[in-house]
């Protein structure tokens, strides 16, 4: 079960909408593909981001992945737990495990991402 | 020569357990038209050597060369002693015959040689972490200013005269094809270093600025105020080497640089006429995700013992492809493991006799040349074990006439910075030079240069 | 574990002396210039020292010690006489330097006469015009080629950017492509097949097209017979041709890149002219290239007139890419194995590389999946697919291996096969050992049948049981300081 109230990538990033700035993070399904996680690359706060392109980058011991950006604006603040913690994402991906918060520029942005549903479907389809 | 062990009918078993008439039948796929012409007929009709033969021709080539000429010829490459313990210990075909330490239970050995070989070129440079090995200390600068370049954003990169000339030509051939803005800062006449002119080019655009210590003239320097200048403006400041100079001068880390490279020939490495050599490369921790290459760590099994794995495999191109940090994949393992083997067998007071004895013989050949051949000028500046000398006569000349005398004089510098320097020879002495070799040098050196053609 | 050297130091031993100084010791070097850091390295014997590295090299499996069907790799026997005419004096303690020095170049001509010859033997084997020593390792090599592959589009003022490269590709093609700063586009294998999808590959060759690397046969270990199609296809786009020389002992005297209209190839003299792989390398990667290519090859060049010379003269060349001719000892070793191979004998090592992979193919289809079941080249890819349904991994049949005195084949590449098993035997091995590798195999995929779980504490002979990664890569341990 995928968190009701986020969106989703194709490319498997979640975010938070509400509040000053939204939140993102990769999904537990991503964590659970790469594996014990590693390292992350944040981006800096204050760097610009586009929609799909790519904002940092995780590393698990038998791979390494780009994060895309799921939303175009300014980076606010980045989980720096992260640096020593790497883990916090495996154990909990939607909590503790929060990549960064960005402004977004322009929130209707996330209305072309992903609902739970569609979500979830998306993933039975990529597992066939 | 056959290494084939199959026998006849061994083929033939094979053959039909693979359901198929003969070996042709296995190459069916590629068409008749791409086969080589004339196969039996051409160079795949050639018949081989035995092991005799071969080793006979082989033994005739190499004294068709002449290794054994008196050699003061330096330039980044060093003829030193290499004790028969570094051939023992490297001839182990248990290290020699494995491949990259993939499989970590297999490789224990490889695996812990190389953390021992990280640890010792962190100990020498005073860096924080290494890796594996690289080609050699030309491809080290390269891939340490393209770490500079990944980490700062920027492509410009400042190198310094005093780098050897053929590592700069290197850096020059490996990003002639991406976009990277290389100046090169000429030298002072007598070969020191430009501090004033460097200081100047050095801005909050440059991705690196390359050094080298001692400098390709042989001069030592403390670079301390180039990399406090490289920090003020978010610039990396790279340094290359001589391993066996550090005994004895400033480390990297001691001058602040944030990468330490260099050629690890002279740690236990014959000349072989070019290679293979070892690159070595010592980092800032922060820098570790940059790296590229192999790097091994230490780590443990279920039950706690400790063992050693690859690490860090995520930035290597066998899994990040086009986006590694490098396209490094063979490196030159089995030379770092002739380097720490050296460094072991030499340890800490063997490598400071070996520098000392470098250093006082090169001072003395300075000493010697400066007494008795007054129309050769030398400039005072600190050494290791190298030096320049400006010359009466051309220097091409002066190795001419002295290859006749029996010695590889030097390196005539002219070939390399071109303008005046035509008359300026590079000699090296390494501590298998002896007093006598000297100055027999120094007395053929005179007459050399006293004839002019 | 072995404790790590630095552990048995003991300040005050030594394991190498030097002669005392026969000249006087010179002035101090002045303070501002001096190390002031501590010297940590270790004081051991000679002997400490050697009894150190010989516990090392019991911890290994190299060739000499076990079956090592490493696909990719080419791990064949490395004859001893390589190594001993490699130490040879005249060769091993010759300095680079005297082949460019006036009046010196007498001195080099037979290390001259080595390199010159062995491109010579190249040419022939490849069907190439012209080859360079100086790449230092395979994957240079492909930086090499593709740097000339942009030198020569730059000549001729055409603005490329792309190169395409199949998925099932080594890493260190598209690797290498991107440090020559190219755009990479990954074409995919038809799955049909386990060949390039022609039809996609015409769809995405364009004028933006620099080159096309390809590894033939692929690292599916099958031979693509349309490779003058794709010659075609890519010459059509004013794209260069490049042939990845890694699976070049599967085609020797069968097939030369030359003849199948590639313009650039690099080939390993570390895996398919029999010189060791040290653990990781000294390699070495030469290029060669047809004629037209010639004047970009790195410099300088060894010609021969009445004797042997370099020729820096080469306006067009990329430049060097190594600080002088390569790595000459690892090509030393290569020409003294073709001395005694021949071609001939280059011919029959592709003929027994290629019968003993179908022969291991065969005698385990039937207990493995095997996803292009026909005719393969010098490896074949199995698959652990059907053990992994029973929980049995591709890195557990690896594991299951060792304890059985075999090293692994390469597991989980080519990235296109899932669990994939790539084995590749080499035609150094003898039938017995052929046959005791396949009975081990037959026999885990029979324990992943009937007890698969005994499979993952696999393994256990070993001095380490399975490492953790993770802990490795968080705690970063890389050096003992």
């Amino acid at each position: 079960m995928v968190p009701t109230d986020l969106r989703y990538t194709r490319t498997h990033e979640w975010v938070r909408l509400g509040g000053d700035a939204a939140t993102v993070g990769i999904t537990g399904h991503a964590q659970d593909t790469l594996g014990d996680i590693t390292f992350v690359e944040l981006p800096k706060v204050g760097a610009p981001l586009t929609k799909g392109r790519e904002a940092g980058v995780i590393e698990s011991v038998k791979a390494a992945s780009d994060l895309i950006s799921p939303i175009s604006g300014v980076v606010a603040s980045v989980n720096a737990a992260l640096e020593s913690a790497p883990e916090a994402i495996n154990k909990d991906p939607y909590g503790a495990g929060w990549l960064y918060t960005v402004k977004a520029a322009d929130a209707s942005e996330a209305d072309g991402l992903m609902d739970a549903a569609a979500y979830e479907k998306f993933l039975e389809s990529e597992s066939e | 020569m056959s290494f084939v062990p199959a026998t006849n009918e061994q083929r033939l078993e094979m053959l039909r357990a693979c359901s198929a008439a003969s070996i042709g039948e296995l190459f069916a796929d590629i068409p008749k038209t791409l086969a080589p012409p004339a196969p039996h007929s051409g160079f795949f009709g050639t018949e081989g050597a035995s092991e005799f033969e071969a080793l006979t021709i082989c033994e005739r080539l190499a004294s068709e060369n002449n290794a054994r000429i008196v050699s003061f010829l330096g330039g980044g490459f060093y003829d030193h002693f290499i004790p028969a313990a570094v051939d023992a210990v490297a001839s182990r075909s248990e290290f020699y015959t494995a491949y990259t330490p993939y499989q970590p239970e297999l490789s224990q050995g490889t695996l812990q040689a190389i953390y021992e070989y990280q640890s010792q070129i962190c100990r020498l440079t005073g860096m924080e972490i290494s890796n594996a090995s690289l080609y050699d200390g030309g491809t080290a600068i390269f891939e340490a200013c393209k770490m500079a370049m990944s980490s700062t954003s920027r492509r410009k990169v400042i190198v310094d005269c005093g780098v050897n000339p053929t590592y700069r030509k290197m850096l020059k051939t490996h990003t002639a094809a991406i976009s990277v803005d290389i100046a090169e800062v000429p030298l002072w006449q007598d070969g020191g270093l430009d501090r004033q002119r460097l200081s100047g080019v050095i801005d909050d655009g440059v991705a690196a600025v390359v050094l080298q210590n001692p400098n390709f003239f042989g001069v030592i320097d403390d670079h301390s105020d180039i990399v406090d200048k490289c920090k003020s403006v978010g610039a990396i400041a790279i340094q290359s080497v001589y391993p066996l100079a550090l005994p004895l001068i400033k480390s990297p880390a001691e001058q602040g640089f944030d990468i330490a490279v260099g050629e690890g020939q002279p740690l236990g490495l014959p000349l072989s006429f070019g290679g293979p050599y070892l690159g070595f490369i010592g980092a800032k921790k922060q820098l570790a995700r940059k790296m590229p290459g192999r790097i091994v760590a230490r780590t443990a099994d279920a039950e706690g013992r400790d063992g050693f794995v690859l690490s860090l495999q995520a930035r290597e191109q066998h899994i990040r492809r086009e986006k590694a940090t490098s396209n490094i994949c063979s490196n030159e393992a089995l030379c770092a493991l002739r380097a720490h083997a050296y460094l072991s067998l030499l340890g800490k007071n063997g490598l400071i006799d070996v520098a000392n004895l470098c250093r006082n013989k090169a001072a003395y050949l300075r000493e010697c040349v400066k007494k008795s051949i007054p129309s050769i000028k030398i400039t005072d500046r600190p050494i290791f074990n190298e030096f320049t000398m400006a010359l009466p006569i051309s220097a091409d000349d002066c190795v001419k006439a002295m290859a006749e005398r029996g010695f590889a004089a030097g390196i005539p510098v002219g070939r390399y910075y071109g303008g005046d320097s035509d008359n300026v020879l590079l000699a090296a002495v390494t501590e298998k030079r002896t007093k006598a070799e000297i100055d027999c040098y120094v007395g053929n050196l005179r007459e050399a240069v006293g004839v002019k053609r | 574990m072995s404790s790590i050297i630095f552990e048995k130091s003991m300040p005050g031993r030594r394991g190498a002396t030097f002669p005392k100084s026969d000249v006087p010791i010179a002035d101090a070097i002045p303070k501002q210039y001096a190390r002031t850091s501590p010297l940590a390295l270790c004081e051991l014997s000679e002997l400490d020292v050697v009894r150190h590295f010989t516990a090392l090299s019991k911890k290994n499996y190299g060739v000499d010690t076990n079956f090592y069907p490493l696909g990719s790799c080419t791990m064949k026997y490395n004859p001893k006489i390589c190594e001993k005419i490699a130490a040879l004096d005249g060769f091993a303690s010759l300095h680079p330097m005297l082949a460019q020095l006036p009046g010196c170049g007498g001195f080099a001509q037979g290390a001259l006469a080595v390199i010159h010859d062995l491109e010579n033997l190249l040419c022939r084997v490849t069907g190439m015009d012209a080859f360079t020593l100086q790449p230092m390792a395979g994957a240079h090599g492909e930086l090499t080629g593709m740097m000339i592959v942009s030198a020569y589009h730059r000549k001729n003022g055409a603005a490329k950017t792309e190169v395409l490269i199949p998925d099932e590709a080594h890493g260190t093609n598209p690797s290498s492509a991107a440090v020559a700063g190219y755009e990479v586009r990954t074409v995919p294998t038809d799955p049909a097949t386990g060949l390039l999808d022609i039809g996609a590959f015409r769809g995405m060759a364009s004028e933006k097209t620099a080159a096309v690397m390809m590894t033939n046969p692929n690292t599916l270990g099958l031979f693509n017979p349309r490779i003058k199609e794709i010659a075609e296809i890519a010459h059509a786009c004013g794209a260069l041709l490049y042939y990845d020389g890694a699976n070049l002992n599967a085609i020797m005297g069968k097939f030369r890149p030359g003849d199948g209209d590639f313009d650039v190839t690099h080939v390993n003299l570390h895996k398919t002219f029999a010189t060791p792989h040290g653990g990781g390398g000294p390699g070495s990667g030469p290029v060669g290239v047809k004629a037209f290519l010639e004047p970009f090859l790195p410099a300088p060049r060894v010609v021969k007139n009445d004797f042997f010379a370099l020729d820096g003269n080469c306006p067009d060349s990329i430049g060097p890419v190594a600080p002088f001719y390569g790595n000459f000892s690892v090509c030393l070793k290569a020409y003294a194995y073709m001395l005694m191979t021949g071609g001939a004998g280059l011919a029959e090592v592709s003929e027994q590389a290629v019968l003993n992979a179908n022969y291991v193919m065969r005698s385990l289809s039937g207990h493995y999946d095997v996803p292009h079941l026909k005719t393969c080249m010098h490896e074949c890819v199995l698959t652990a697919k059907r053990q992994a349904e029973r929980g049995v991994r591709a890195v557990d049949i690896a594991k299951a291996l060792i304890d059985k005195g075999f090293h692994p084949p390469t597991v989980y590449f080519p990235l296109v096969v899932k669990e994939a098993l790539m084995i590749e035997p080499t035609e150094t091995e003898s039938k017995e050992t052929l046959d005791a590798f396949i009975n081990a195999m037959i026999e885990i995929a029979e324990a992943a049948e009937s007890g698969p779980k005994s499979l993952h504490a696999a393994p256990v002979s070993t001095p380490v049981g399975r490492l953790d990664e993770t802990k490795a890569a968080r705690d970063m341990d890389v050096a003992f300081l």
